[in-house]
């Protein structure tokens, strides 16, 4: 789950990392209201958006007085900002984050992730802040120094220390990126975060060390145990078929082709649009109904992928296990004629009692496509897609 | 012959008085030689119970004791999984299966760190996995046993539905599974696949393998290396998720591509420089693995 800037920051400070004092405002009256209690001379204006690359995209702006904060509020606010994360459409801004300004000396990059081969949290640092941090992976890969967090000590005084020291803090500003770097691993574990990201991280003129920008993103299968994180989401951000799905049980992820898949199981459901691009398709969407796909579930599920307007045709691949196929078929059928499917549907259903499944959506008048086998499902579907476009 | 478990082997289930285990132990202990498989439940609150006739313990070191099982099966929610495998390490089995989905991530860092620093001789498979299958043997786990056959070619894979589906395509050619084993779909695991391949590699009763990966990690590329430099048998190979877009998790906690890494592409090039067979069509997993045997 993703969390807002501001949101990541009031997190953050929680644990004693420093940030700019700031405010998070929901309207004009509020931003200029916010500037005018925070003090000049300098504030930045900074759209709210779960997407990175806001700056780029014209989301953080400077302000040098208050009609400024007003004119720069009422621009953002409402606007639609297109950054490399959010698509060509981009995010409509709603909330706004009003900070003091900064004093700049030299920026830096932090992050810190969950290190798969080592299976413990692993801390980067590097001395090219401010920029897609990606790019100097790419371009300057030793330009990243990394610690591996032993999870019995949590991070060890020499440890921050010395990552300090290579990102060429200066001596009087170590113990104060010490104590940051250990505060943010305790935020970091202590919220079963997945992802954190300070990028900038700054060294003031005063050569104090503060958190300039803040993100947060958290394990979804941990949000049991915070309910306070949990309040923080923010379903304007999200995808609305997504969160439709996710009422349901029901994992979905929309694409840009135009054949719509439902299949039982994760990797089964990505080979699915793996083998449509393979026989020339486009696949529509991720969706994996689960172990349990009953009538409610693929009604639903039938329901969100019609939404999408380019949809052409669905493949429904079930493999059926302990889930038998003729459980499946009837519930297939049920759900077809509530929604009154208007594309063709290829279905193609393997497993315990296929020939009972098969047997039920032959008789049930619909006009289903069966298919032998998944190549042959692939191959329909389509055949069937371009057929109608 | 086979990897890890047979028609010997002693199993505890934990989280056996589920809805869940309850429904799987009854389909395991149906399977094959099941019946004499599954010998043990754990439950603290219903020690001195059983179920259908399989009785309930206090704890594993206790149904360990009682039974002689070494090998556990844990189908415990969420919240309480990662302590159910710590308790299974801790009595000391040689092999823990963790069917449960859904465990945080800081659960497991812990839980693996904590069987390295006591230095645990404990395999573990899963979590967020099928289980393994030794056809006609013994079945530990949420797969469905008939679609199986004897045979002498290993299944390794980090999904459920898509290791039913090359199962499938294999017995339907002919070709019957040694062992076919899920080793789950979370970023923090058990058994990898470079683990089960060693196995494989050293079972004189498989004869090739067929490995199935998917987005996210590094895990295959890392068993594909190895495979370029030890592995005596065949191996062919198919990567999910050509198709998922950055970014996005695709349902498995761990398929998910991120700053670039991690994507099928990288994968499959990686294993054919390093002399695996792969396809592109997961409906050719079984044509695929007929072409490389004489």
């Amino acid at each position: 789950m993703k969390i807002h800037e501001y949101q990541a920051k009031e997190i953050l400070r929680k644990y004693g990392v420093p940030t700019p004092r700031g405010v998070p405002c929901f309207s004009v009256d509020e931003a200029v209201h916010a500037a005018r209690e925070l003090g000049g001379p300098v504030w930045v204006v900074k759209a709210q958006i779960h997407a990175g690359g806001r700056g780029k995209g014209g989301g953080v702006r400077l302000a040098r007085s208050l009609e400024e904060v007003k004119g720069l509020a009422s621009q953002i606010l409402g606007m639609r900002l297109v950054t490399h994360q959010t698509g060509p459409e981009g995010q409509k801004v709603r909330r706004l984050l009003i900070e003091e300004g900064a004093d700049i000396k030299k920026e830096y990059y932090l992050g810190m992730v969950v290190d798969r081969e080592t299976q413990r949290v692993c801390l980067m640092g590097s001395p090219e802040g401010g920029v897609d941090i990606e790019e100097v992976a790419a371009k300057h890969p030793e330009k990243i120094h990394k610690v591996i967090i032993d999870p019995a000590t949590g991070l060890k005084d020499a440890e921050a220390d010395g990552l300090a020291r290579k990102l060429g803090l200066a001596e009087t500003s170590v113990p104060e990126a010490r104590t940051l770097l250990q505060e943010l691993y305790r935020a970091f574990w202590e919220t079963d975060a997945s992802l954190t990201e300070i990028n900038p991280l700054i060294v003031t003129g005063a050569g104090r060390v503060v958190a300039l920008d803040a993100k947060l993103t958290f394990d979804d299968n941990a949000l049991f145990r915070h309910p306070e994180i949990v309040a923080m989401r923010d379903l304007d951000e999200e995808d609305p078929a997504e969160v439709e799905a996710s009422k349901y049980d029901l994992s979905y992820i929309q694409l840009e082709g135009d054949i719509g898949c439902l299949v039982n199981g994760a990797g089964l459901a990505m080979a699915t649009m793996d083998i449509i691009k393979f026989y020339g398709g486009r696949p529509a969407n991720f969706l994996d109904v689960g172990g349990g796909a009953t009538t409610e579930k693929v009604t639903e599920a039938f329901k969100i992928m019609l939404r999408n307007p380019s949809l052409k045709a669905i493949l429904v691949n079930i493999f059926g296990g302990i889930m038998k196929c003729d459980v499946i078929a009837t519930a297939l059928v049920a759900a077809a004629k509530v929604v009154s499917l208007k594309v063709p549907l290829v279905v193609r259903l393997e497993g315990t009692n296929v020939e009972l499944g098969k047997k039920i959506l032959a008789d049930s008048g619909l006009p289903i496509i069966a298919a032998a086998n998944m190549a042959d499902a692939a191959q329909q579907v389509v055949a069937a897609a371009k057929g109608k476009s | 012959m086979s990897i890890l478990i047979n028609r010997n082997t002693k199993v505890i289930t934990q989280g056996i008085t589920g809805k869940t285990g309850q429904f799987h132990t009854r389909m395991s202990r149906d399977y094959a030689n099941g019946r004499n498989c599954f010998v043990a439940g754990v439950n603290p609150k219903k020690a001195g119970e059983d179920f259908e006739g399989i009785p309930i313990f206090a704890s594993v070191k206790d149904a360990k004791a009682k039974t002689g099982a070494t090998v556990s099966v844990i189908y415990v929610p969420p919240p309480g999984a990662a302590g159910a495998i710590r308790e299974a390490v801790e009595a000391g089995l040689d092999l823990v299966i963790c069917i449960t989905e859904g465990i945080p991530v800081r659960d497991m860092i812990e839980v693996r760190d904590r069987m390295r620093r006591q230095g645990s001789k404990t395999l573990l498979i899963g979590p967020n996995c099928p289980g393994l299958i030794t056809p006609d043997e013994i079945k530990i786990g949420i797969m469905p046993g008939h679609i199986h056959k004897q045979g002498r070619i290993g299944v390794v894979s980090r999904s459920g539905t898509l290791t039913y589906e090359a199962v499938w395509q294999l017995s339907e050619l002919g070709y019957g599974q040694s062992s076919a084993v899920g080793i789950g779909g979370d970023p923090v695991n058990g058994l990898k696949h470079i683990d089960v391949m060693k196995l494989f590699n050293d079972d004189p009763g498989t004869e090739a393998v067929v490995m199935i990966g998917e987005i996210g990690g590094s895990d295959e590329e890392t068993a594909a290396r190895w495979v370029r430099d030890n592995m005596k048998k065949p191996v062919v190979g198919f990567i999910a998720g050509v198709t998922a877009p950055p970014g996005k998790r695709m349902g498995h906690a761990g398929a998910i591509i991120s700053g670039g890494k991690g994507t099928a592409q990288e994968k499959l090039a990686v294993m054919e420089e390093c002399g695996i067979k792969v396809t592109r069509n997961p409906a050719e997993m079984g044509k695929l693995l007929k072409s490389v045997l004489k």
